[in-house]
Formats: C-alpha cells, structure tokens, sequence
C-alpha cells in the first residue's frame, strides 16, 4: 500500500492544502473525494449536462429502454430518467448537506456544552441523549414527519433532527478525552473564561473528529432520505428524487428495470463516494489510524 | 571462558528514509550485564528489539548487520524460529509494567502458558514452577497472586511477575528496556537488587537498556553508549565513568545531577552574579485536606483516597520549595490545589495575603495572573491545533496586558527570553523538541509576569543534557525576576539543585519541612531517609548499602513537630 510518510500526516493538521494532497495519495481518499467532486459538478451543471428537462412528459416514448437518444430510458410517463437522475443529484446534495448541518451543529452544541459544564448538566443533557438515541433513528424521523407534515424539505429536518444524539454524543466523548489534557489546564490556569475555553481550547481539537464522522453521516442521511421518500414521505411527485423514483418504479420492475437500476445505482455510487472520502480523511487527520 | 554468547556485527536498522541504528556491534559474554545508554532517538531500544524480530514491520527494516547466538543469525530466522528462541532462550522485559501483562487473564495463567508452551511441562509442573518463580522474586503470597489478575498489583509487582516470567525458562540472555523507568525511587532500588540476585543466581546475560546513569553505574559490568544511531564508546563501566574518551559520554556525565553536589551550599548555584534572595511569603497555605471520592453506587459512596491530609507550606518570592514523594504522595495533588485547577475540602490558600479560596470565579481569574504553572509533559501542555505564538500571547490576552503589534514584540522577546528564536512564533506545537517545548511553556507561564510558579515534574519526560538546560533557564529566571517556584519532583538529585527548601510528602501528608542542607544531608525521618538511600549513584565505585527496611506501619506520620529551627518532623 502506498502509505504516505507519517510527518507528511502529522503536518497535515496544519496546512489544508497538506490535506488534499494527504488525501489524494490514499487510494480511498482519492477514489471518494473524485466520486464526491464528480456529483458535485454533476448538481452545478445539471441544466447543461441534461438532454431532456427533467420534469417534461413524453420527452419520449413512455417506458423506453436505454438507447442513443435516452441514456437511461424513460419512465411511465415518457420522462428522461437520464435527466431525472441528473437534476436528483441536486436534491441528494441537499439532503446531504442540510441534514448533517442540522444534526452535527445541534449536536456539537449539545455535545460541547454537556461535555464542558459536567455535573448535573451533563447528566440531564446526556441521559436525555441516551433516550433519544435507543430509538431507531428512522423512527425518530418518521415521528417528526408526522409532527412536520409530509415534504422533501421536512425530511431534511427530520433526518437532522434524528441523528442529533449520534453527533452529540461523538462530541461529548471528544470533549472528555481533550479536557483532561494538560493543555486544557494550562489554559484554565491562564485564567481563560469559558467561551474562550470553549471555542478556542476544545472546538478546534473536536472538529477533525466531526469532519470524519460528517462526512460518513452524509451517505446514512442520503440513504434514510431515499428511504423515507421511498415510503412516499419524502419527495413528492414530480421531485425527482432518487429514493422517490426507486419507490415509483416498483411496479414496473419487471417491464422498466431501467427506472429502477439507475437511480439505485447512483444512490449506491453517492453513498460510496462519502463512505470512501470519510475514510480518506480520517487516514489523513489521525496518522495514528495507518499505524494500527 | 568461552567466546560471546551474542555477537552483533554492523546493525542497522532504518526507518523509512531515517537511519535508526547505524551500522552498531558490541559482544555479550555469558553472566555479564551490559547497558546500553543513550537519550532518547539514540536508538538503543530499536536495536534490542531488532534482536528478537519485534520491529513494527510496515515501517522498519533491518539494512544490515548479522546477531549471532550459537551460531545463528537472529537477523535472518523465520518467524517459527525467532518463537523458538523468544522468551525461552532470550527473554524481554519492558517500562511498563502497566501494560506489558495481559490484562484479562490471571497471573498464573500467564506465567504457566510459557513453561507448557516452551518446556511442554504438565498443567501441575508448570504450576509448581510459577509458584517456585513467585516466591524466588519476594512476592508475598505466591499462591494468591497466581489467582490475581495484573490490575490488582502494584507497579512494582507487576515488574517482579515480568521478571519471574521472563526468568521462568531460565534463559540465556534477559533483555531489559529501562525496567524501572516507570517505578519509584524505592521500587527501582528493589528491582534492581532482585535482578542482580536473579542473575547471580542464574548465571544471566542481562541486556540492560536505559538512559539514567544512577542504574548503569550499579548495575552494569560493561557499556555501550548510543547517540543518533551509532555506537560512540565502548567500555568497563569504570572507565566509562572516569575516563570517557568520546566528548558525548563526557557532557552526558555532566549533564547528570549528582546528589551530593550541593552539599556543602546553602541555596541553588547562581546563575547571575547578583541573584535576588527570598523576600516576601508570596503563597502560604495551611491544613490543606481533599479526600477523593470514592466509587458512587445508587446507595451512596465508599469512602474515598485520602490525597491531602492537612498540608501546609509558605514559600517565598525568590525561593524554592521542592515537594518530593513518591507517587500517589499527593504533591501534585497540593501544586493543583494551590492553583485552584482542583478545590480542597478544607484548608487555607494565600497568595500575597489574599485568601484564594474566596474569591468568585471571575476574580480567580483575575488572581491567576499572580500564578502560574509549567507541567510535567511539554507534548501534552501545548494545544496542537494553536500555533505558538498565540499560546504565548493568550495569557496577555487574557488578562489585558497587550495588543496588536506590542504584543507581537512581547511574545517575540519572551521567546528570546527561554532561548528560542522569534520567528517559532508561526510554528505549532508538533515542530518542537521535548525542550523546546517546555521552554515555550515557561515562555507561555512567565508572559503574565507572575509571583508564583508551580513546576510539576518539568524535567522528568525530558533527556538529561536537555534536562540541565531547562533547569538552568529556571534558575536563572529565578534569580533575575525573584519568582518563588513550587517545584514538585520525585528525582532527589534535581531538587537538590533547584530548591532552597524541601517538603518530603509520604500519603498526604509532609512527613519532614526544612531547609535543603538539613532536610538532604541529615534527614530526621526515617522515610526521607530511605527516599534518599534509594537514589542510585552515578558512580560506579560507590556501592549503595543495602536498603534500609522500613517498617512501613511504624513510620512516624503524626504532626510536624520543630526539631531544628524550621527544620520540622512529623512524629
């Protein structure tokens, strides 16, 4: 395996561009960030890159199979999957980043102050956590759809709200481990005041964690998106959402196998891609992780 | 005598572009002790691990060089081989005794498993063998320490198993990486006295790795000094001492504190020709308690550790005073609780008159200005993720003192100040040497210009030659800017030359307080007494006397009572 150096690692902390560059010479750093990137353009290009608009009936013949003039064939209603996919790209970006925003800001909050105030807080805090957190989180979600109401935008929220405890609880164990550091004393001892212990001390040595564990929530939250539009509670129609269009496609499976292929394998690719990038940058942001 | 039991020729060993051990050969004869010294980085470890195939393989390689034993190469065995000879033949015992015993199976299960494995002895033999083993290293109680599992022992048990499993297959060769590095004075003493017994007893090669010159001189025939890699003396322990050839084995001796070197001064070597004397009480605390507590349950708690009983000392700006103990002493206890990073349950603290347990949480911030304090491990004390400029700006910060560009220039002259270059400012923690960093941490506590600094171990993870440096910057600040130094240390020797003053902790509580000459040269309790007849010397000619045994129940710990002016015992 071509491991990089361990002080190229080690100086990694520092400069961001020793990152990427870090993450390019591992082999799945590279593979996800590329798949990662690749969506990305996908989703800012999509007008240009789409032969068909995505939500025009009888671009073609209905329930097409795959040919020169569409990539992907078309649905029942002789709409371009090819495009659909395209534009879906745009919605899983989404789901992805608002999701995780919710849940990782919500819960790094959670986590830090539980983590910093000890005592009667961090009990309260983390045993309401716990609770939370012994529910499926797919449940969690469909019991604040059913409070939201039924949307695309919703199971966003609903998804973030669902994995809060997840990311809580990662900060909080952070927090434990780092304020029983020496250096955490010295800047008690300095006399800093708590916000400063707070966002300057701890924060900064909680956040690579974060981003590792981001990253890999990304794919958990584009998977649970599908599946709750899968289930009709997500994206409505005509969204073209992947999980959406995996579940109107069910009864056409044996006649239209292309609705379904399609739209599965680029759920399958995207959540690949964030799976491998989150390995990626874990390599990179703790050395310690390649020695083992 | 027959010819060498191992011979190593031209080793080397690499790490990736780095040359670890570079092209070292020494002879090991049947029954002798040889040390290898060195600090660290010097490759004295890589090199005895290389022996028995124990190198990380991703990352290290063996370049070159051949180890013969009866007349094989250990360099170039197969795995199965190597397992042959591991632990059977050549035997390994290691610093932490913490971590090199398994820690879900029981004693006797480990020691069992080498003799079945290794000597195929039945279950019964090899049971009656590891009892046999228990009792030759004085452990007490052999039957019911079989059953116990490693985290019931203490430290220094713990090293005695090691040394009973690896002695267990009576081995050729007993490779020992700094055994006692880890262990108390005290304990140190005894390991060593049990492994030169074991040895005798069983006529051993031992392969002695360490960096303290105190165990070298007592224990070793013959030395091998390592720096960066290579191999830079060779000799008999005595000339080793007395007439080292190399210039890095002669400032290495130099750089070791030798207690006794003070003995006939009153306070620490100046350092500058006119060095402030002790002025003011800047701290006084008294009746200092803290029980931690113990295990909760739903139906109330055990009774906890007792960390403090009734501690007291004043110490005085320009002076020193020296906490010494073993661990679990409660010095670093008493240095944290001065600072108020831990609160007491009941007791007195007063810097500068003002009472510290008083104040509000806004005014103790304020009041730490006054206090500062420098750890004991300068990787850890630093934040990796801020750069160090700004960790030396931050107290200034904190508390108001500077901004903009002239706080720029002050953390550019405090860096010059501890003997490092401005332009570090950028840099991150990471970048630095164990020194290095513990400069920029003196650097950091001395920004605020505090009256108080409480030192906790600050030299103990660094190399002595590093060590000496470090000590010297602290004395000399001292005697320039009259800081008064809380300085907690295990190590006799370091605080005979830093402190004007030494307390001797034992469980919580000051056994002995007085002036250094006193309290070193004519300690009057009987604890103190035996701390300092532990000390190994570095000096081969000097043979320690046999360890004094304490009778750890009549050991005075009652209050302190003056038995010389200042000079206080507990009775």
């Amino acid at each position: 395996m071509s491991a990089p150096a361990e002080p190229l690692a080690a100086e990694a902390r520092v400069a961001p561009r020793r990152v990427l560059w870090a993450l390019l010479r591992s082999p799945s750093g590279a593979v996800g960030l590329a798949i990662v990137l690749l969506l990305i353009v996908v989703a800012l290009l999509a007008p240009a890159i789409a032969p068909y608009d995505p939500y025009r009936m009888a671009s073609g013949p209905r329930l097409a199979a795959p040919s020169w003039d569409h990539w992907m064939g078309t649905d029942q209603l002789g709409r371009d999957v090819f495009s659909r996919v395209v534009y879906g790209s745009r919605l899983t970006l989404m789901i992805g980043t608002i999701a995780v925003g919710i849940s990782l800001t919500a819960g790094l909050l959670l986590g830090l102050i539980a983590g910093y105030a000890g005592g009667w807080p961090e009990r309260i805090l983390m045993r309401l956590v716990d609770v939370v957190f012994s529910f499926t989180e797919i449940v969690i979600a469909l019991a604040c759809l059913a409070i939201l109401g039924v949307g695309l935008i919703n199971a966003m929220i609903a998804i973030g709200i669902a994995s809060i405890p997840f990311y809580a609880r990662i900060t909080h164990s952070v927090v434990l481990v780092e304020k029983n550091k020496p250096y955490f004393e010295a800047a008690i001892a300095a006399g800093a005041s708590h916000l400063r212990l707070i966002f300057l001390h701890l924060l900064p040595n909680v956040i690579p964690t974060l981003i590792v564990v981001g990253t890999l929530g990304v794919s958990t939250a584009v998977l649970a998106a599908a599946g709750l539009s899968f289930l009709g509670l997500g994206a409505q129609p005509p969204q073209p959402e992947w999980g959406f269009m995996l579940s109107s496609s069910r009864d056409l499976i044996s006649r239209a196998p292309w609705m379904m292929i399609f739209p599965g394998l680029a759920i399958a690719i995207t959540v690949l891609g964030f799976n491998l990038l989150g390995d990626g940058v874990r390599e990179v942001l703790d050395p310690r992780q390649r020695a083992r | 005598m027959s010819g060498p039991l191992l011979k190593v020729r031209d080793l080397s060993v690499a790490f990736g572009p780095v040359q670890a051990v570079d092209g070292l050969s020494y002879h090991l004869h049947a029954g002798e002790t040889l040390a290898i010294v060195g600090e660290s980085g010097s490759g004295k470890s890589v090199s005895s691990m290389a022996l028995l195939g124990l190198l990380p393989q991703r990352s290290a390689r063996i370049t070159q060089g051949e180890a013969i034993f009866e007349g094989q190469n250990l360099l170039r065995m197969s795995e199965r081989e190597q397992r042959r000879i591991r632990g059977n033949r050549i035997a390994m015992i290691f610093q932490e005794p913490m971590t090199s015993l398994t820690p879900v199976l029981r004693i006797g299960q480990q020691l069992t498993e080498a003799l079945t494995e290794h000597r195929g002895l039945s279950q019964r033999a090899a049971r009656d063998k590891a009892l046999e083993m228990l009792r030759l290293v004085d452990l007490s109680d052999p039957p019911r320490r079989m059953l116990q599992f490693p985290h019931e022992l203490s430290g220094g048990m713990r090293q005695r198993v090691m040394i009973a499993m690896a002695m267990a297959l009576e081995p050729d060769i007993l490779i020992a990486d700094e055994p006692t590095t880890a262990l108390d004075v005290t304990v140190q003493a005894e390991i060593l006295d049990l492994m030169r017994d074991v040895q005798a007893r069983f006529g051993t090669a031992i392969l002695l790795i360490t960096h303290d010159m105190g165990v070298v001189a007592e224990m070793a025939d013959r030395v091998v000094v390592m720096h960066r890699g290579k191999k830079v003396e060779e000799g008999p322990v005595k000339t080793i001492f007395n007439n080292p050839r190399a210039d890095y084995t002669a400032s290495l001796l130099a750089a070791v504190p030798r207690l006794g070197a003070r003995s006939a001064e009153d306070g620490p070597r100046p350092i500058i020709a006119q060095p402030a004397q002790p002025g003011e009480v800047v701290l006084h605390a008294e009746g200092m308690c803290k029980q931690f507590a113990g295990r909760g349950s739903l139906f109330g708690r055990s009774s906890g550790t007792v960390a403090m009983k009734d501690v007291g000392f004043s110490v005085r700006a320009g002076e020193t005073l020296a906490l010494v103990g073993e661990s679990g002493s409660g010095k670093s206890t008493s240095g944290r609780a001065v600072l108020r990073l831990l609160e007491i349950d009941s007791g007195r603290i007063a810097l500068e008159g003002e009472d510290m347990r008083a104040l509000s949480s806004r005014s103790l911030r304020k009041a730490r200005r006054a206090m500062q304090m420098v750890f004991q491990d300068p990787f850890a004390a630093l934040n990796p993720r801020i750069s160090i400029g700004r960790l030396i700006a931050e107290p200034m910060l904190i508390h108001g003192i500077a901004q903009g560009s002239e706080l720029d220039d002050r953390v550019a002259a405090l860096l010059r100040r501890v003997g490092l270059e401005p332009d570090h400012m950028k840099r991150f923690a990471h970048e630095f040497s164990g020194g290095q960093r513990q400069r920029i941490c003196i650097a950091r506590a001395l920004s605020v210009g505090p009256k108080l600094i409480v030192a906790d171990e600050p030299t103990s993870a660094l190399d002595v030659s590093v060590q000496a440096q470090v000590l010297e910057l602290m004395l000399e600040l001292q005697q320039t800017m009259g800081l008064a130094y809380l300085f907690i240390s295990h190590d006799m020797a370091v605080v005979e030359e830093m402190a004007h003053r030494v307390a001797v902790m034992r469980q919580g509580r000051i056994v002995e307080m007085g002036p250094r000459r006193n309290v070193l040269d004519a300690p009057r309790h009987p604890y103190t007494g035996a701390l300092l007849a532990a000390v190994p010397k570095p000096d081969p000619a000097a043979l320690r006397q046999k360890l004094p045994r304490l009778n750890l129940k009549e050991i005075p710990m009652g209050s302190l009572v003056e038995v010389a002016p200042n000079h206080w015992v507990a009775q």
